[in-house]
C-alpha cells in the first residue's frame, strides 16, 4: 500500500510544471535539445517577421514616417542578425541534434553535455541581442539595439562613428551564437563519424546525415575566422587596438575579407539542411529511390569546398583588380554546376514516381522551382559587371530571400510538417498545411518576385525612405503587400502546430511509408530511441524490411 | 544587336526598362556594355528556367499520384541512377558557365583597364557622412553634391574619371544609367569613369548603407554640352562678390559655428568638414538632393537639418528670426 502512495506522489510531482520545466532546463537528451532550438527559432522567427513587416510598412510609400531614420536601420541590423543567427543557425542545427542520432540508429549524440551548452548558449545570445533594446537609453529611446547592419561593415562599428554600446550587443551575441554553432558541429561531426549502428557504412548514411556532416566541417572553417574578427572588433574597440579603426589606420577592407569568409559559406551552411531535407522528402513522397546518391554526396561535398573561395563576389564593387574580380566570377559561377546537379537529381527521382501531394511534398515542390530560380538570379549577380549594377540594390535583396525563404523557409516548413508526426505522435493537420501552403506561395511570390523590379530601377537597400518621383513606390506597395500575406500564412502554421499537438490524429511510428531509421522507432521516440540497436543492410532499412523479395541490398 | 538587347529587355518587364535611375536605360559606355553582359545572362537564365523548369512541371503533373490507380498498392519501378544522364547534365553546365566567365571577363577587363584619353576630365569623388564633396584638381573648382561634367561624343571622347575616397565610412557612387556603382573606402583610392553621351541630370544615390542618413545622401551628376559646361566652369571660378545688403548676414555666418565646418572661398570661413558653400546658391537641391534649394527650405534647413534629414552631423543653429533671415539671405547671393 505505502509503495504505491509514493508512487502516485512521485507521479504527480513528476507532472507539476515546475518539474516539467527542471526537466528541459537540464536535459542533455538530443531529442529535447533538438526541440529547444526549434522552439526558440520559431519565437525568433516571429519576432523577425515582425520587423520585416515594420520595415514595408514604412516602405510601403515614399516619404513615409512610421518609423525614424535609425529605428529603421536597427530594425535591418536586428531582423538580419536574428534570421541569419538565431533563426536560421539554430533551427538547423535543431532538426540535426534531432533527427541525426535516430538516422544512424544511435542512441544519443557523442557529446551530450556540449549539446545543451550549445543551446543554452545560442538561446542566450539571442536574448542578449534583444536585451539591447532595454539597454541603453531604455524602450522609448529603443535603447542600444544595433543598428549598423548584419554586415557590421568597418569603419562604421569603430569607436568614433559607433558610440555607445549598440555594436557590443551585436559583437556578443554574435560571437556567443558563433561558439555554440561550432559546438554543435563538432558534436555532430564526431556523432556521425564514431557513431553509427552496424552496417551503416558513409555509403549507406542517409543523405541527410552526409550534408549536415558537410555542413558541420564548413562551419568549422567559417566560423572561426566570424569569431576572430569579433575579437578583433573588441579590442579595437576597448584595447586600441587598431585592425579595423580606419581613423588610425586601420583597414575597412580587412573586415570585409574576415566577414564573408565566413558570409558566403553561411549561405550554403544554411542551405545544406535544406538540401538535406529535400533528399528524404522528395524520394518518400516519389516512392522512389534517390537519384544518383553518390553524385548527390559528390556535388555536397563539392559545394563545400567551392564556397570557401567565393567569398570576395560580395566585394565587386570595392575595387578589386580585374583578375581578382574576374577569378570570383569563375569560382562563383562555378558552384552553379554542383548545385544543377542536385537540380537534376531531384527531377530525375520525380521522373517515373508515384507523387503524392501531401503538405511536406508540397512546399518541397515549391522549394525545386524558386530554388531553380535563386540560383539562375545567383548567377547574375555572380557576373561581376551585373553585380556592379546589382550589389547593394533590391536585386539582391530579392535574390536571397529567394534563397533563404524560397528555399530554405519552404523546406524547413516541409520538414516541419514531414517530421511533426515523430516528434509530437499526431499527424499536423493537412487541410491547415494546404491553406498555409498556398497562401505562402501567393504571399513569397508577390513579396520576392516582384522585389526585384525596384532593384532594376535603381533602388538601394538599406534606405529607409524614398523620393516619389523614382518611380518604385508603385513596386514597394505590392512588396509590401505580399508580406501581409506571408504574415497570414505564418500564423496559420504556428496555430497548425498548436492544435495538432493536442487534437492530431495519432500517427504511429511509421505514417508516410518511410524508408530511414528514424521510422522504425515509436513515435514521439522512448528517450534512448532504439531498445535494440538496429543493423542495416543497405540505405533504406525500411524499404528492406517492407519488401525483403526486392531489398536495396542487392543494388549497392 | 542592341535592338535585341532591348527587345529581352521588354520581354522580361515592360514598365521596367525605363525610368530616372534604371539600369535597362543605359546611358555611356560602362552601363552599355554591362546592360548588354546583362541580357546576355539574363537570356540564358530565362532558357534554363524554361527548359528546367518545364521538365520538372512535366514530372509532377504527368507522375501525380492517382487515388484510384489500379495498382495502387504498387511501388514505381527503383532507379538508383545512371553515369551517363549524370555525365550529361554536368558537361553542359560547364560550357555554359565557361561561356558566362569569359564574357563576363571581356567587360570587366574592358571596363576596368580601358586607356584614359587625354581629354579626359579628372575629379575627385570624396564621400563624406552624409554628402558628397567633389574637386576639380586641374580647373581649381570645389563644389559638393551636384557633379557637373561635360558630354562625351564618341567620335572625340572626354569622359569623367573619378577618384574616389572616404573622409569618414564607407559609402559607394552610383548612377544606375552612366555605370555601375564603385564604392569609396576610406585609406584607399578607386577609380571609375563615366562618360554621359547626352545632356541632362543623371540620378544616384550612395549604394552602401554608411550611417543614420545614408538614405538621403543623393547623387546628381549634370552632363553638360562643352559650351554650357566651359560656362559653368567660368562661374565656378568666380570669386565671391561682396553684396552691401548681405554684411550682417556674412558677420553671422562668420561669428557662429558655421565656418568651422563649411568653406566660402576668399572669407574667413574654410572649414572642410561640411560641404563647400562658395556657390552653393548655385546649385538645384541642398542637403545633397534631399530638398529643393528654395529661401524658404535654405532657412529651414540653417535653422534645424534634422528637419528635412534627421541623422544629418549639422546641428541646429540656434539663431534668432533674425539672424536666419540675414544668413538666409547673404547664403542666397553666394551664385
Amino acid at each position: 500500500m505505502d509503495g504505491t502512495l509514493v508512487e502516485a506522489e512521485e507521479i504527480a510531482l513528476r507532472n507539476s510544471a515546475l518539474q516539467v520545466l527542471h526537466n528541459w532546463v537540464t536535459t542533455v537528451d538530443h531529442k529535447k535539445i533538438g526541440l529547444m532550438y526549434i522552439g526558440s527559432s520559431l519565437l525568433f522567427l516571429v519576432i523577425a517577421g515582425i520587423e520585416a513587416l515594420v520595415m514595408r510598412i514604412q516602405l510601403a510609400i515614399p516619404n513615409n514616417t512610421f518609423v525614424s531614420p535609425q529605428a529603421f536601420n536597427r530594425l535591418f541590423t536586428m531582423h538580419g542578425t536574428t534570421m541569419v543567427f538565431f533563426v536560421g543557425m539554430s533551427i538547423l542545427f535543431g532538426f540535426g541534434n534531432y533527427l541525426i542520432p535516430l538516422m544512424i540508429g544511435a542512441r544519443d549524440m557523442a557529446f551530450p553535455r556540449l549539446n545543451a551548452f550549445s543551446f543554452w548558449c545560442t538561446f542566450f545570445g539571442g536574448v542578449l541581442l534583444y536585451f539591447s533594446y532595454v539597454g541603453g537609453n531604455g524602450l522609448s529611446g529603443a535603447g542600444s539595439a544595433p543598428d549598423v547592419g548584419w554586415w557590421a561593415y568597418a569603419p562604421l562599428t569603430a569607436r568614433p562613428f559607433s558610440p555607445g554600446h549598440s555594436t557590443d550587443y551585436w559583437t556578443l551575441a554574435v560571437l556567443l551564437s558563433g561558439v555554440s554553432s561550432i559546438g554543435s558541429a563538432v558534436n555532430i561531426v564526431t556523432t556521425v563519424v564514431s557513431m553509427r549502428c552496424p552496417g551503416m557504412t558513409l555509403g549507406r548514411m542517409p543523405l541527410l546525415v552526409w550534408l549536415y556532416t558537410v555542413m558541420s566541417m564548413m562551419a568549422f572553417v567559417t566560423v572561426s575566422p566570424l569569431t576572430a574578427a569579433q575579437i578583433m572588433l573588441m579590442l579595437d574597440r576597448y584595447v586600441g587596438s587598431h585592425f579595423f579603426d580606419t581613423q588610425a589606420g586601420g583597414s575597412a577592407v580587412l573586415w570585409m575579407h574576415f566577414f564573408w569568409i565566413f558570409g558566403h559559406p553561411e549561405v550554403y551552411i544554411l542551405i545544406m539542411p535544406a538540401f538535406a531535407f529535400a533528399n528524404e522528402i522528395i524520394p518518400v513522397f516519389s516512392r522512389k529511390a534517390i537519384f544518383g546518391y553518390p553524385a548527390m554526396v559528390a556535388a555536397s561535398v563539392g559545394i563545400g569546398f567551392v564556397s570557401l573561395s567565393v567569398w570576395a563576389h560580395h566585394m565587386f564593387t570595392v575595387g578589386m583588380s580585374a583578375g581578382a574580380n574576374t577569378f570570383f566570377v569563375l569560382a562563383t559561377l562555378t558552384v552553379a554546376i554542383p548545385t544543377g546537379i542536385k537540380i537534376f537529381n531531384w527531377l530525375a527521382t520525380l521522373w517515373g514516381g508515384k507523387i503524392h501531394f501531401t503538405t511536406p511534398m508540397l512546399f518541397a515542390i515549391g522549394f525545386l522551382f524558386q530554388f531553380l530560380l535563386a540560383g539562375l538570379t545567383g548567377v547574375m549577380v555572380g557576373a561581376a559587371p551585373f553585380d556592379w549594377q546589382l550589389s547593394g540594390s533590391y536585386f539582391v535583396v530579392a535574390h536571397f530571400h529567394y534563397v533563404l525563404v524560397g528555399a530554405i523557409l519552404f523546406m524547413l516548413f516541409a520538414a516541419f510538417y514531414y517530421w511533426y508526426p515523430k516528434m509530437t505522435g499526431r499527424m499536423a493537420n493537412e487541410a491547415l498545411g494546404k491553406w498555409h501552403f498556398w497562401l505562402f506561395l501567393i504571399g513569397f511570390h508577390v513579396t520576392f518576385d516582384f522585389m526585384h523590379i525596384p532593384g532594376i530601377l535603381g533602388m538601394p537597400r538599406r534606405i529607409y525612405t524614398y523620393e516619389a518621383e523614382r518611380g518604385w513606390m508603385v513596386w514597394n506597395l505590392i512588396v509590401s503587400s505580399g508580406a501581409l500575406i506571408q504574415a497570414v500564412a505564418t500564423l496559420i502554421f504556428v496555430w497548425n502546430l498548436i492544435w495538432s499537438y493536442f487534437k492530431g490524429p495519432l500517427a504511429g511510428p511509421d505514417p508516410w511509408d518511410a524508408w530511414t531509421l528514424e521510422w522504425s522507432t515509436s513515435s514521439p521516440p522512448p528517450e534512448y530511441n532504439f531498445a535494440i540497436t538496429p543493423v542495416v543492410e543497405s540505405r533504406r532499412p525500411l524499404w528492406d524490411l517492407k519488401h525483403p523479395e526486392d531489398s536495396d541490398s542487392y543494388y549497392e | 544587336m542592341a535592338n535585341t538587347q532591348h527587345s529581352i529587355a521588354v520581354l522580361f518587364a515592360p514598365d521596367v526598362v525605363h525610368g530616372p535611375t534604371s539600369i535597362f536605360s543605359p546611358a555611356g559606355t560602362p552601363a552599355h556594355s554591362i546592360f548588354g553582359l546583362s541580357m546576355l545572362v539574363l537570356g540564358v537564365a530565362l532558357c534554363v528556367f524554361v527548359i528546367v523548369g518545364g521538365l520538372l512541371a512535366y514530372a509532377i503533373i504527368r507522375y501525380r499520384h492517382r487515388r484510384h490507380d489500379v495498382k495502387a498498392g504498387e511501388e514505381p519501378a527503383q532507379i538508383y541512377g545512371s553515369n551517363q544522364i549524370e555525365l550529361s547534365w554536368t558537361v553542359i553546365p560547364v560550357l555554359i558557365v565557361a561561356m558566362l566567365v569569359l564574357s563576363s571577363a571581356r567587360v570587366i577587363y574592358s571596363t576596368q583597364q580601358a586607356a584614359k584619353p587625354t581629354a579626359a576630365l579628372d575629379v575627385i569623388v570624396i564621400g563624406h557622412q552624409f554628402w558628397w564633396e567633389y574637386r576639380y584638381p586641374k580647373l581649381g573648382i570645389v563644389t559638393a553634391n551636384e557633379l557637373h561634367v561635360p558630354v562625351s561624343d564618341p567620335r572625340h571622347p572626354t569622359p569623367t574619371y573619378l577618384t574616389l575616397s572616404s573622409a569618414d565610412t564607407d559609402h559607394s557612387f552610383w548612377i544606375p544609367r552612366l555605370a555601375g556603382k564603385t564604392d569609396l573606402i576610406p585609406n584607399r583610392v578607386n577609380i571609375m569613369w563615366i562618360d554621359p553621351p547626352t545632356a541632362g541630370l543623371y540620378l544616384g544615390q550612395c549604394a552602401q548603407f554608411c550611417g543614420a542618413q545614408h538614405a538621403k545622401m543623393l547623387l546628381r551628376v549634370y552632363a553638360d554640352s562643352p559650351e554650357e559646361f566651359s560656362n559653368w566652369v567660368k562661374r565656378q571660378r568666380d570669386p565671391v562678390k561682396e553684396d552691401p545688403n548681405t554684411v550682417e548676414g556674412e558677420a553671422v555666418f562668420q561669428h557662429n559655428a558655421c565656418i568651422s565646418c563649411h568653406t566660402v572661398a576668399g572669407t574667413v570661413a574654410t572649414g572642410r568638414f561640411g560641404p563647400d558653400l562658395t556657390h552653393v546658391a548655385s546649385r538645384d537641391t541642398i542637403g545633397s538632393g534631399a530638398v529643393l534649394n528654395t529661401p524658404a527650405n535654405l532657412r529651414l534647413f540653417v535653422d534645424n537639418p534634422a528637419h528635412f534629414k534627421p541623422g544629418a552631423l549639422m546641428p541646429p543653429m540656434h539663431l534668432n528670426e533674425h539672424d536666419l533671415d540675414a544668413v538666409t539671405a547673404y547664403l542666397l547671393t553666394l551664385k
